[in-house]
């Protein structure tokens, strides 16, 4: 919207007229509240668009049924595993696959949560200077870009299999995450406190831990906890490349259509994130 | 209009913020609740919408007995009782008419209200008040381009909207400057004339509410320690209400006592005692 003063005195004189028969209407019961997009032209090409692009997508979509219904019985078998879970025949397997996994999580989140948050700080465009920001936010961006896999992919070249690349993973997805989560936080700090504390001569540091911290930090913690939960699910995930944990196991169980194990490995994937969210909960309510 | 009977309410933490308060408002009366911070003026008047639940006694309004209704009874009993607040409470996003009309929801349905289709009456009311408080070429702005004193004047038209019986006004003029304020306890006053409410004033600034309100009651910690017209605030009951304090002050005197403070900050902030 245009400034009154750049407005041509015939404008605002529309303007006016246009206000006027508004509260016009008004007065006789008539009252629609104004469109979101004022142009008239702009807003019904927008709807014709939408609705062009789902009859598009509804002739795009090619089900092949026959496939679906073959399918079907295997779906049911794997669902059909679930009521006769096997933890015993790979037992071994599973626990070292847990085990490992959870190592890989607590560990690629500490580290992606130790670097991430110099990159969120410089991130915050209320608080970093403007080449730190677009150097953190180009960070950010950069490891957001990839999927899990594709960097786990990656890794899994320069390290070899296992769950040192798993580790790099994850950290390396934790700091896009975490860095773009608390850098939007503290963006919406409340700027008062921040003034007042800048006023009383605190030093950068300062003003950081005594201002921006004490705002940030129960949302830092509760996200925390949420991307431990992530990196654990993501490490099934990316086991199946190769940068080890659960996902290896689970993959293998599929691979043999050994689905009792399978749906076993599944379970205990549940049972943890269940337990996780548990306690994020309770975390959260402790902090806040 | 509105009869408080003997109310008590004592907050989980066992602070005692009502003791045993007993109020009647007539229809068309002006009351202002005077008293320290934490005397339990805003728990009073969110006693009377039951925002807070009472412990005991009773609250009846216009006959009826609201102190334990419950689902849509307690709707309707709201929307009988408007509310003003200290810091506005528009819903900002929204333009200043959605603002004024949301003060109908309480009596139109989800999907109309979903789609803005407010009833034509509702409408002419809305941009009635809105002319009423000066505000009508404001309709399609958004809550967040106003001004505090005209924040406060939609805040007063959406609690019109619902047609109360009963007005609770909480800080009224707390954010607002000198003049601002009197314009909006005049308006307040005037509109509770023309449409006969029962109100009640939640306010800080005595001689503000001296200057507009037909009756003052005064709490302190959580009981009536003053009830009676805005002439009879002598110092001694204001020093009852609020502690002592040289409540005739002049200026000269007030300079004066700013430099004898002064010194006593000196000498609290070299560690001795004033």
């Amino acid at each position: 919207m245009s400034s009154a003063a750049s407005r041509r005195p015939a404008e605002l004189q529309a303007d006016a007229a246009r206000l006027a028969a508004r509260v016009a209407a008004a007065r006789s019961g008539q009252w629609r509240p104004l469109p979101r997009i004022s142009s008239r032209a702009l807003r019904w090409s927008l709807n014709a668009a939408v609705l062009v692009y789902l009859v598009l997508v509804y002739y795009s979509v090619d089900i092949n049924w026959a496939r679906v219904a073959q399918g079907l019985d295997r779906a049911l078998n794997f669902i059909g595993s679930f009521f006769t879970p096997d933890f015993v025949s790979r037992g071994g397997e599973i626990v070292v696959g847990l085990r490992e996994s959870l190592t890989m999580s607590v560990v690629a989140t500490v580290l992606g949560i130790a670097l991430a948050i110099p990159v969120g700080l410089g991130g915050a465009r209320n608080i970093a200077p403007r080449p730190v920001y677009f150097l953190c936010r180009g960070i950010i961006a950069l490891s957001r870009t990839f999927q899990e896999l594709i960097i786990a992919i990656l890794f899994v070249a320069m390290f070899g299999f296992g769950p040192l690349a798993g580790v790099f993973t994850l950290a390396f997805a934790t700091i896009g995450f975490m860095a773009k989560l608390l850098a939007e936080d503290i963006e919406d700090a409340q700027r008062e406190p921040m003034e007042a504390i800048r006023a009383t001569g605190a030093s950068w540091w300062q003003w950081i831990v005594w201002s921006v911290q004490p705002q940030v930090m129960p949302r830092l913690i509760g996200l925390s906890l949420y991307r431990l939960d992530i990196n654990f699910r993501e490490s099934a995930v990316i086991g199946i490349v190769g940068a080890g944990g659960i996902g290896a196991t689970l993959n293998t169980s599929i691979n043999r259509y050994d689905y009792d194990t399978s749906a076993a490995v599944l379970l205990l994937i549940i049972g943890i994130v269940l337990l996780s969210e548990y306690f994020s909960g309770y975390v959260r309510r402790w902090t806040a | 209009m509105l009869t408080i009977n003997a109310l008590t309410k004592r907050y989980d933490t066992g602070d005692l913020a009502l003791d045993y308060v007993t109020l009647s408002v007539p229809a068309g009366q002006v009351l202002a609740l005077i008293g320290p911070s934490g005397a339990g003026k805003s728990t009073l008047i969110r006693c009377v919408n039951r925002l807070v639940e009472p412990t005991s006694g009773s609250i009846v309004l216009d006959g009826a007995d609201i102190t334990r209704v419950r689902g849509k009874a307690l709707r309707e009993a709201r929307r009988q009782i408007g509310m003003i607040f200290q810091s506005y409470a528009l819903v900002e996003r929204l333009s200043v008419m959605e603002n004024v009309l949301s003060g109908r929801l309480g009596s139109v349905g989800f999907w109309r209200s979903w789609f803005r289709r407010f009833p034509e009456a509702d409408v002419r009311q809305a941009i009635t008040l809105l002319e009423r408080v000066g505000l009508e070429t404001m309709l399609d702005k958004r809550g967040d381009a106003l001004s505090g004193g005209q924040k406060q004047r939609v805040g007063i038209a959406r609690a019109l909207m619902q047609n109360p019986k009963l007005l609770l006004v909480d800080e009224p003029t707390a954010s607002l400057d000198p003049k601002t304020s009197r314009q909006i306890m005049r308006l307040i006053c005037e509109l509770c004339a023309e449409q006969h409410l029962a109100t009640i004033i939640n306010i800080h600034d005595v001689a503000l509410a001296q200057q507009f309100v037909h009756r003052v009651v005064g709490l302190r910690a959580g009981a009536v320690c003053y009830d009676g017209p805005p002439e009879g605030l002598t110092p001694e009951i204001l020093t009852t209400i609020y502690g002592e304090e040289d409540w005739n002050a002049t200026r000269r005197e007030a300079e004066e006592g700013a430099d004898a403070d002064a010194g006593k900050v000196e000498n609290a902030l070299l560690g001795g005692h004033p």
